[in-house]
């Protein structure tokens, strides 16, 4: 059964038709060819997937796309205008946060969660909360630290508005 | 240690310059297979075996090719008619690329629909009509060696039994008599669990013929796309298709850890099918097919380990059952069935050491590809790291000091191991004192006495581990008769910047910027004007790939020789430029100068220009460069590793309390880079240590085969990660480096358990399997107690 959907993509309105059974990742993957956001399970464990829906982080891996109507979604590819970076986005590079990539959209989509929901994360909390996406690369050391890296700068920008 | 020669903005070796690959993947603009959308592309979907070992008695396609969108379903009788249902393995084995009559193992590939779009593709999957016989499956590697134990092969021509080979190294004799006069011998059986690499990407391709170029492209999950390249050449040369007409491009790789090495069934069903469709089809593969098809380990050792009585080591002796599931994929190099196993004698000076092997069929899936580590040196590893601790514990005395009065000394490089290896060079005692004092060894073995005085369990875990990497010497080191050599092709543009191709791939490891800043340290030109290219057979020189953290042992060796035959050429450019002599030029890194007037010089960008501008006379115009290394030995990468853990007697939870790995990987690149991949290979070593393990109930089916319950470590899993470095340069690398990704993940696993064990001692427990979950330690703790 098709069902005509509308909602807004990094700032873009779109509107499509689409199966009932279609899920969101493959929606922004083929539908609207915004392919930074990964899959790399069927289980909604690895977190490749993550996207922002209405400011909040989700797995879009197990979310219909029909039900993403009216919503409000940012990908990896909306978080910064071109050739700029988001704190999160430096943060990763400054700190080496990244090897092959793949989870990193996930990851940073999920850390622009967290630090909306806790601009002060200690390690732990930092640790919990990126437990939802995994990486296969870099053991997590660096990327704790890419988290705690955009936290205070996005603390400091905050603070000098 | 080792002196940076370039500035910061050169960025040469030893700088920890920030990579130039990240923009893509932080703004979701990497380029991975199924990112690649080729016009008229096709889904191929497999459909898989649910049994362990069955005849398939038929296969009905036609509700599958009644559902709107599918347009073909392939079995393996449509590939026995090009002669392409089965396929040879790299280790002279045969695979199959689908079943005509039987299916070997669970998940293994039945058939394949190729349709419109994936849901219509899994449609079509399940409307599939597969009428199975199953038969009693063959789990266990030594019940497949039972005299009444069903022949798995007997397509086979001569094979009698499900054993596959017989391998050994070293004396037999002479060990078995030092072992039987020893004053203390240690024996342990210990297994090496089945596991999985689990990247975050699974394996994939976009195959795309095209019948009027005759034309073949494959978008490929490929970490050796050059060989991959040839393997279809010779595969499916009898089809039509050459050589030349086969380009293989691996694009971002989502992490490879050896395993997208291999030649997978799915890959050749894909290019078969674009064949004989003659569109585009992508097929890629979902989690679990990824996790219960491949594998790493599976090796079960029963080691025996002598000494005088006062700890010198005399004899190793280990004998090696090894699970290969029901054919011999392994991706390793001809001559080395078991890989470098044989390096199981570890970093300690003795005569005598024996290794055998066994390798048997059963009803798993085949694979046995090198997860992380330089084919086999994992568990050749654990053994002799285990069994070191056991005879400390067996003879009471500190593990540390065993290790220090049975290490090859620092002047005995290079040394002639009792197995044939020629370890290049190494200070052992140095790694290990540093490790000991970065953690406070000697504290925490006082804390230890007071816990354990209070009836507290904690441990403290050591591993020093020889690595060996780099393959390899020609003369030893072929896939399918090739040469593993490596190259690099420089071409410095007229203005100075410079693109270089290799025939390695990254997949995460951070090509782009090491490779950049090897040939900024030879040519003074920076970092950030050189672009690296890698992964596209048309394009870049042939190589044999990305794995046995071999990259920088060849590729970036042929990197180092590549622009140093351009500095010779930009000598006598200079020369000309001056006006003097060859001789009387001399070379700075980024400039030449007159001897004894170095205010007379040409920067690299002078010479590089008139190379294409003012060509001294007879002098070919240009300013390019390709080797192709051939290494005369392996690298013998070295590290100390020390775990520290509390296990709670009630619940048997495990803490990793600290983790220290002091590495010596030679010479260093980026050390940022360096201590990233340590930091990698370091959660890819408590994976196994603690969490992962592929496991099978008696009828073959895997009972873990989804991210649910294959426990890949979380950032809460995994430690705070504590690293260092000795230095000891290669000497006979042109750069002095050894490669150091896969140190980790060899060296961790036995730290851990040795610290685990180490904190159940006092309960009589002497050894426990990885993965050491807290309901095996629960489960031991009960047992003694």
């Amino acid at each position: 059964m098709k069902h005509t959907i509308s909602m807004t993509i990094n700032g873009e309105s779109v509107t499509a038709e689409v199966d009932s059974r279609l899920l969101l990742v493959h929606f922004i993957r083929e539908n609207l060819d915004l392919t930074g956001t990964h899959i790399g399970c069927d289980t909604s464990n690895c977190g490749a997937c993550t996207i922002l829906l209405n400011g909040q982080s989700i797995k879009s891996c197990t979310y219909l796309a029909v039900r993403a109507d009216g919503a409000e979604i940012t990908t990896i590819e909306g978080l910064s205008a071109e050739g700029t970076n988001h704190p999160i986005q430096q943060a990763f590079h400054d700190q080496h946060g990244l090897h092959c990539g793949f989870c990193t959209p996930g990851m940073i989509m999920r850390t622009v969660d967290l630090l909306k929901n806790n601009p002060k994360p200690t390690e732990e909390e930092i640790r919990w909360g990126i437990s939802g996406n995994l990486c296969r690369c870099t053991g997590y050391n660096n990327i704790v630290k890419s988290v705690k890296q955009a936290a205070e700068e996005m603390q400091k920008e905050s603070e000098s508005v | 240690m080792f002196k940076c020669k370039t500035s910061p903005e050169v960025g040469g070796m030893g700088h920890s310059v920030k990579r130039k690959e990240d923009a893509r993947f932080l703004h979701g603009k990497g380029n991975y297979v199924d990112d690649v959308k080729l016009p008229g592309q096709l889904t191929m979907v497999m459909v898989r075996s649910p049994y362990a070992y069955a005849k398939i008695k038929s296969i009905n396609k036609d509700k599958a090719l009644a559902i709107p969108g599918v347009l073909a379903v392939i079995t393996g009788y449509d590939l026995k008619e090009y002669g392409l249902h089965w396929m040879p393995t790299l280790l002279s084995d045969t695979q199959m690329v689908l079943p005509t009559d039987t299916v070997m193992h669970q998940s293994q590939e039945v058939c394949a629909v190729i349709a419109t779009d994936r849901y219509i593709a899994v449609d079509g999957a399940e409307a599939v009509e597969v009428d199975y016989e199953p038969m009693k499956a063959i789990v266990d590697p030594y019940k497949a060696l039972d005299e009444d134990a069903p022949l798995l092969r007997p397509d086979k021509e001569g094979q009698k039994d499900n054993h596959i080979y017989h391998w050994e190294r070293g004396d037999k004799a002479k060990t078995d008599e030092v072992i039987a006069k020893a004053d203390v011998v240690v024996k342990e059986r210990i297994y090496l669990p089945r596991i999985h690499v689990a990247s975050i990407e699974t394996c994939g391709c976009v195959a795309s013929y095209d019948k009027d170029t005759e034309k073949l492209l494959v978008y490929l999950t490929t970490q050796a796309p050059h060989a991959i390249r040839t393997v279809v050449a010779l595969v499916a040369g009898h089809v039509g298709l050459s050589e030349e007409k086969i380009r293989i491009i691996a694009p971002d790789i989502g992490g490879g850890f050896g395993g997208k090495v291999p030649v997978y069934p799915s890959y050749v069903v894909a290019i078969a099918a674009t064949f004989l469709i003659g569109k585009p089809v992508k097929w890629i593969e979902d989690r679990s097919e990824n996790l219960v098809n491949g594998f790493a380990r599976d090796y079960h050792m029963d080691c025996e380990l002598a000494a005088t009585k006062d700890g010198k080591i005399q004899a190793f002796k280990v004998s090696t059952l090894a699970d290969h599931g029901y054919t011999d994929s392994s991706a390793n190099p001809s001559k080395y069935p078991t890989g470098m196993f044989s390096i199981c004698t570890g970093s300690y000076d003795y005569e005598h050491a024996y290794a055998e092997l066994d390798a048997v069929y059963t009803n798993k899936s085949p694979g046995g590809v090198a997860y992380r580590c330089s084919f086999r040196v994992t568990e050749a590893v654990h053994a002799i790291e285990r069994m070191v601790d056991k005879l400390a514990a067996e003879i009471g005395k500190d593990p540390a000091q065993l290790r220090f009065e049975n290490f090859i000394k620092k002047e005995q490089f290079p040394y002639s191991s009792p197995l044939g290896w020629s370890y290049d060079s190494g200070d052992y005692k140095a790694t290990l004192e540093k490790a000991m004092e970065m953690v406070g060894y000697d504290d925490y073995k006082k804390e230890q006495a007071e816990k354990r005085a209070e009836g507290k369990l904690m441990g403290i875990g050591i591993c020093t581990f020889t690595e060996v990497v780099g393959a390899g010497p020609s003369k030893d080191f072929d896939i399918l008769g090739i040469a593993m050599f490596d190259s690099a092709e420089i071409r410095v543009h007229p203005t100075g910047k410079a693109l270089a191709r290799f025939g390695t791939k990254s997949q995460g490891q951070g090509h782009e910027t090491t490779y950049a800043q090897i040939l900024a340290e030879e040519l003074g030109i920076p970092y950030t004007d050189i672009e690296i290219d890698e992964g596209d057979t048309d394009t870049a020189p042939y190589g044999l790939g990305t794995y046995a953290s071999r990259s920088t042992p060849t590729a970036g060796a042929a990197a180092a020789i590549a622009a140093r035959k351009l500095r010779d050429k930009g000598k006598k450019i200079a020369a000309h430029l001056l006006e003097v002599s060859e001789e009387d030029i001399e070379w700075e890194v980024g400039k030449y100068f007159v001897k004894g007037a170095p205010e007379k010089s040409k920067t690299i960008q002078d010479v590089a220009f008139a190379a294409y501008t003012n060509i001294p006379p007879g002098m070919e115009p240009g300013f390019e460069a390709t080797h192709y290394y051939d290494p005369p030995n392996l690298t013998f990468p070295n590290g100390a590793y020390i775990c520290v853990v509390e296990v709670e007697k009630e619940t048997g939870s495990i803490d990793v309390k600290r983790f220290v790995a002091i590495d010596d990987c030679g010479n260093i690149i980026n050390p940022m880079i360096v201590e990233g991949q340590v930091h990698g290979g370091l959660t890819q070593g408590i994976a196994p240590a603690m969490y992962e393990g592929i496991e099978y109930d008696d009828e073959g089916n895997v009972l873990n085969g989804t991210l649910m319950d294959y426990l890949v470590p979380t950032a809460v899993e995994s430690p705070h990660w504590e690293t260092g470095h000795t230095i000891t340069p290669s000497p006979h690398h042109p750069l002095g480096a050894k490669g150091v990704a896969e140190s980790p993940t060899v060296g961790a696993p036995p730290a851990i358990a040795n610290a685990i064990i180490d904190a159940l001692s006092p309960l009589g427990i002497k050894h426990l399997d990885i993965p050491i979950t807290p309901a095996k330690v629960w489960e031991a703790i009960q047992a003694h107690s």
